[in-house]
Formats: C-alpha cells, sequence, structure tokens
C-alpha cells in the first residue's frame, strides 16, 4: 500500500499539523517507507487471534475473570469519587490567556 | 578521572555517617562536574541548585542529629525531562514545552526524595521520547561521553550519558520502545526497565500509555536495585499500578543464580546484527553457563514483527497522547484568527519533524478505513509476541539477547532515514509490547571501544531475577567482558 500526496495533507489535517509546502513530499516518501515495512504484518493470520487489549491483565485470564482475580492481578481501581484539584491556580497562571478560572480562547460562535 | 567517579549510594552513605563529608559538599562536587563537562556532552537542559541544595541541607540536619539515613541520603541523581517536577521547568526536549513549569511531582520523584536522594536537575532527552539517538530533542544532541561523536542513545540518552560521565550517581530514564536499554548499552552503564505497572507513571508526561515506563540508570546493580525498592509499587494516583509486593531487591539480587535457566533465541541474531557486537554478546552467554546457568533451546518466532506492530501502536497512542498540545491550556501559544488556526500553527511552531511523523503516522493508522488493517492487526499480532514470551517463560527464568544490534552509531548518521532509526530498536520493542522487564548491562567493547550491551529479559514483575543474574555477570567481571 502507498501514501499519496492528498493523503498526506488529510493526516495533517486530521491531526491540527500544518505542513509548509516542500515538506509535503519530505513527509510523503517516508510516511510510505514506513507503511511499506510495516504492511509485513499482512503476513500473518491473525483470523483467532484476540487483540491486546490491557497491557496490565491480559486477554486470557479477563475471561475468567471475577472482581477477587482482578484485584488478584494487582490492579485496583479507586472509588468512582471527585476530588479538588489543587494545581488549577498552578495551571492559570502560566498559561497564554486566561481569565480565572478560564481558559480564553478565539472565538468559536458567531452570533 | 573526576571526583565524582567514585561515588555510589553505599559510599554516599558510608561517607556521611563518618562525617568525611556533608551532603552539601557532595552536592557542590557533582555541580562543578557539570559546569566543567556539560557544555560538551548537552546531557542536562536544567538544573535545580536550590532544590538540590535544599535537599542536602535536611539529609545533613538528619546526620547532624544522629538520625538512621534513608536508603538514598544524599545521592545526586537527574531525572528526564519528560518525568514532571514541581517548580522546575519540563520541557520534554520539545519547543512546545519551552516554558512548562510543572505544578507537581511525578510519584517516582516523590518517593525518590523522600529516600534522600537529591535531584540535580533535568536530561535532554528525544522530543517526547521518540527517538533512539537523542538527536530528535528541540535543544541539540547529546554526545556519547564515552565517544564524543557518536550518539549516547535514545530517548533517555540524557539520562544515560549523565549517569556514565558521573555528573549523576542515578538518573531516572522511560522506556517505550527501548528508550532506557538501548542507552544504557551505547553508554556502557546498566539500565532497567521495569515491569509495566510496577513503578507508577503518575507526573510521567504520556507518549504511549500502554508502552511507557519509568526505570533506573545507575553505575552498577546494586545501585539499580536500590531505586527499584524506593520507586516500585501501588500508586493511587496510577490506576495500572500494580499493588504486587515489592521484593528488598538490595537482598535479592545476592541470590546464587546456579540452575537457573535462560534461553537465547535465534531470531535476535539474524541479519543486522554487528559482528563485534555478537562476539561479545555470545562471550558473556558462555559466561552465564560458566555460572551455573543452565541454557534451554528457544524460538520466539513473532519477533520480525515487533517493530512494525510497535510503530503502529505507539504512534497511535502518541497521536491521541499529544493532541493534548492545542495552545489551550499550557506550553507554546501562537496566535491564529481561529481556534483551529491556533492549533494549527502552535503544532507547527512547537513540534519537531519526528514528532510530526509519529503524529501523522499513528493519525493515518487509526484513521478511518485503515483501522483494521493497520492498528487493529497490529493489537493482535501484539498478543503473539506477548503469547511468544508467556510461553518462553514456561521453559526459562529469562531471556538472553543483544541490547541493539550495533554499538553507538555516528552523529548525523541516521538522521536522513527514519525506518533506519526506528530499527535501532529491533530487540527492545519485543519487551515493551508484551509488557515485562529487562535489563541492559554492559557486556564488554568493541576493538574501538565503544560499549556493548547484554539484555536481560524476564517474566513479568520478575525483576529479581534479571537483578540477580545481573549482579552475578558484574562479579565474574561481564561488565569488563574481554573474551
Amino acid at each position: 500500500m502507498s501514501i499519496s500526496r492528498e493523503d498526506v495533507l488529510r493526516v495533517a489535517e486530521l491531526a491540527y499539523l500544518e505542513l509548509k509546502p516542500e515538506e509535503v513530499e519530505t513527509y510523503r516518501g517516508q510516511l510510505d517507507e514506513i507503511l511499506n515495512y510495516i504492511g509485513k504484518l499482512q503476513q500473518l493470520d491473525v483470523t483467532n487471534v484476540e487483540p491486546f487489549t490491557d497491557i496490565s491483565f491480559p486477554a486470557s485470564e479477563a475471561r475468567a475473570a471475577s472482581p477477587s482475580s482482578y484485584r488478584k492481578s494487582g490492579k485496583e481501581l479507586r472509588e468512582d469519587v471527585v476530588g479538588p484539584c489543587q494545581v488549577a491556580e498552578a495551571i492559570l497562571d502560566q498559561t497564554a490567556d486566561a481569565v480565572k478560572p478560564f481558559f480564553r480562547v478565539p472565538k468559536v460562535i458567531e452570533r | 578521572m573526576s571526583a565524582t567517579a567514585l561515588w555510589t549510594v553505599a559510599s554516599i552513605q558510608a561517607a556521611l555517617l563518618a562525617k568525611r563529608i556533608s551532603a552539601r559538599e557532595i552536592v557542590g562536587e557533582f555541580y562543578t562536574e557539570i559546569d566543567r563537562r556539560n557544555p560538551e556532552l548537552n546531557a542536562y537542559l536544567t538544573l535545580s541548585p536550590e532544590r538540590a541544595y535544599s535537599q542536602a541541607d535536611r539529609v545533613d540536619a538528619a546526620v547532624a542529629r544522629g538520625e538512621k539515613l534513608p536508603a538514598l541520603a544524599g545521592v545526586p541523581v537527574a531525572i528526564k525531562d519528560v518525568i514532571s517536577t514541581s517548580g522546575v521547568r519540563t520541557t520534554c526536549g520539545s519547543k512546545i514545552l519551552e516554558s512548562y513549569v510543572p505544578p507537581y511531582d511525578a510519584t517516582a520523584v516523590t518517593r525518590l526524595e523522600k529516600a534522600g536522594a537529591v535531584v540535580l536537575g533535568k536530561t535532554n532527552c528525544d522530543e517526547f521520547a521518540m527517538g533512539s539517538s537523542n538527536e530528535n530533542s528541540a535543544y541539540g544532541p547529546v554526545r556519547n561521553p564515552v565517544a564524543l561523536d557518536r550518539v549516547p542513545g535514545g530517548s533517555s540518552g540524557g539520562s544515560a550519558a549523565a549517569v556514565a560521565a558521573h555528573l549523576a550517581v542515578l538518573a531516572l530514564g522511560t522506556d517505550t520502545g527501548g528508550s532506557i536499554r538501548q542507552p544504557g548499552a551505547c553508554c556502557g552503564i546498566p539500565g532497567l526497565m521495569p515491569t509495566y505497572g510496577r513503578v507508577s507513571r503518575y507526573g510521567l508526561i504520556a507518549f504511549a500509555s500502554s508502552l511507557d515506563r519509568i526505570g533506573p540508570f545507575a553505575g552498577n546493580i546494586a545501585d539499580a536495585a536500590a531505586v527499584m525498592s524506593v520507586i516500585a509499587g501501588r500508586d493511587d494516583n496510577d490506576s495500572t499500578s500494580a499493588s504486587v509486593s515489592v521484593p528488598e531487591y538490595g537482598s535479592e539480587i545476592e541470590r546464587p543464580v546456579y540452575g537457573l535457566r535462560f534461553g537465547v533465541p535465534e531470531e535476535y541474531f539474524g541479519k543486522g546484527l554487528d559482528s563485534e557486537v555478537k562476539e561479545k554478546v555470545l562471550a558473556g552467554i558462555a559466561l552465564m553457563e560458566k555460572l551455573g546457568c543452565r541454557r534451554v533451546p528457544l524460538r520466539m518466532p513473532h519477533t520480525e514483527y515487533a517493530i512494525a506492530t510497535y510503530y503502529i501502536i505507539a504512534t497511535a497512542e502518541a497521536s491521541s497522547n499529544l493532541a493534548r498540545y492545542d495552545g489551550v491550556r499550557y506550553g507554546l501559544r501562537v496566535p491564529g484568527a481561529t481556534l483551529i488556526d491556533m492549533y494549527r500553527k502552535t503544532r507547527e511552531r512547537g513540534f519537531g519533524p519526528e514528532v510530526k511523523r509519529r503524529l501523522m503516522l499513528g493519525t493515518y493508522v487509526l484513521s478511518s478505513g485503515y483501522y483494521d488493517a493497520y492498528y487493529l492487526r497490529a493489537q493482535r499480532v501484539r498478543s503473539l509476541i506477548a503469547r511468544d514470551f508467556s510461553d518462553a517463560f514456561q521453559k526459562v527464568d529469562a531471556i538472553l539477547t543483544p541490547t541493539s544490534p550495533t554499538p553507538a552509531f555516528k552523529l548525523g548518521e541516521k538522521t536522513s532515514d527514519p525506518l533506519q532509526m526506528y530499527l535501532a530498536d529491533i530487540y527492545t520493542v519485543t519487551g515493551d509490547l508484551a509488557g515485562i522487564p529487562g535489563i541492559s548491562v554492559p557486556c564488554g567493547k568493541t576493538r574501538e571501544g565503544l560499549p556493548i550491551g547484554l539484555q536481560i529479559l524476564g517474566p513479568h514483575f520478575g525483576e529479581s531475577t534479571i537483578l540477580q543474574l545481573a549482579r552475578a555477570f558484574e562479579s565474574a567481571g561481564g561488565f569488563t567482558l574481554t573474551g
């Protein structure tokens, strides 16, 4: 599979990246080479293989999971309660444009 | 040799208790050495002398009161600049965070300081930890202290160089695809990547959340073990941190290795492996057998798919994690006529070429029409790679391989060819994908004098075993192997 100039411009737009006209072909060539290399995964038959979904709790164990085996895996979830944010002030102090307690950005709604 | 070269965790503790020197004086020695060497090496981006000296004074006060000293009392450490330090600038090696000052500490940093360690400053790295040579830093490359025309490896190049050049006794790095082990190998020092979940990631600025780990660089195995005992363990601020109990690594490492079984998968010795690296690593493996470890035949059939899998998953996760740098809340903001215009201009100015390349790749593999072919397939192959390891650890206690296919390469040698740069991680990404721990230990040098690394991989939460093997290897002279 190869990547076109239009594809590069489209992913740049999706990723909110602005590319200079002279950069487009460089990135296209490099991404093309990488995608060709990555294409080797197509050689493998993965029809009956589960995707790897949780690094700290393998899928095979998750199927047989009970709350106690979940805890035994070493993972614990805390109570879902809201705690105070003690760093808001410090973050707003160094932000480019803040009107506390808000971040100010260019206008997005016209009326 | 500089005065700082002789300090270890144990020798500092002994010297402080005997009142031969104060913690403040030790910190002074290190800053003097940093002033002398850092302009050339570029290992540190920011120094934190105020914080360091006040911590040193706390240690000296404890000595004066005759208190029992904590494990890392007065030990100078360097922190990779992707790990948050309260009040100390944290750039991630990026222009987009050039003036960002975190309002809180990473848990690993909090734990180091609670154990008496002294944070000297923040170390250079590839931008957002994306790279294998440290040449992707927005603040210039780090030079390898062993050979100044060579890279220190990456992405934790500054941390590795700082410890290797004795500009810190210990350092924290991060490993997503090899970023602790590969620079450890390039600079000739031990570097440990812990099991995923062993060390809290709270305060680690995310690159690829299912892969990122924090781990230590040290001058010797006992020091690496000492750091692990301090930073490992459950943290309520990181739900993926494990509540598996933390062993006393310091005593674990002295246990005999006789009878331990290890595998040497031939898939790690194929095309692209430098002949001198191969020769030394095989000599290191022979030394392990001489120490009474038993070599067991082993195949890891999915190894060759690891780099492709890694560059899909890591870039996909990065494209999501780095969406937060848009100029709104922290870091750089470049004004724009509209909100979207501001995002684009900020990211265009703030990110370097490798980050942009990876964000585009990650966006592409997740985009509509390509998700199944790339991302989902990569997650399935990741299962196969993880299964190779779980099968292997039914038969062996550890796996031995080269850390990197080549010794440290020359600055500029691979910058124009991203794919060649990615292949520097060919032996390390497997461990990241599987979530297992691994350590790189020095294993002699090339005829030109460049360090070579031996990688020891272990099962989940098997840090004790790999540290134990590393310690036995160190005691038997493996680090300076000449055979």
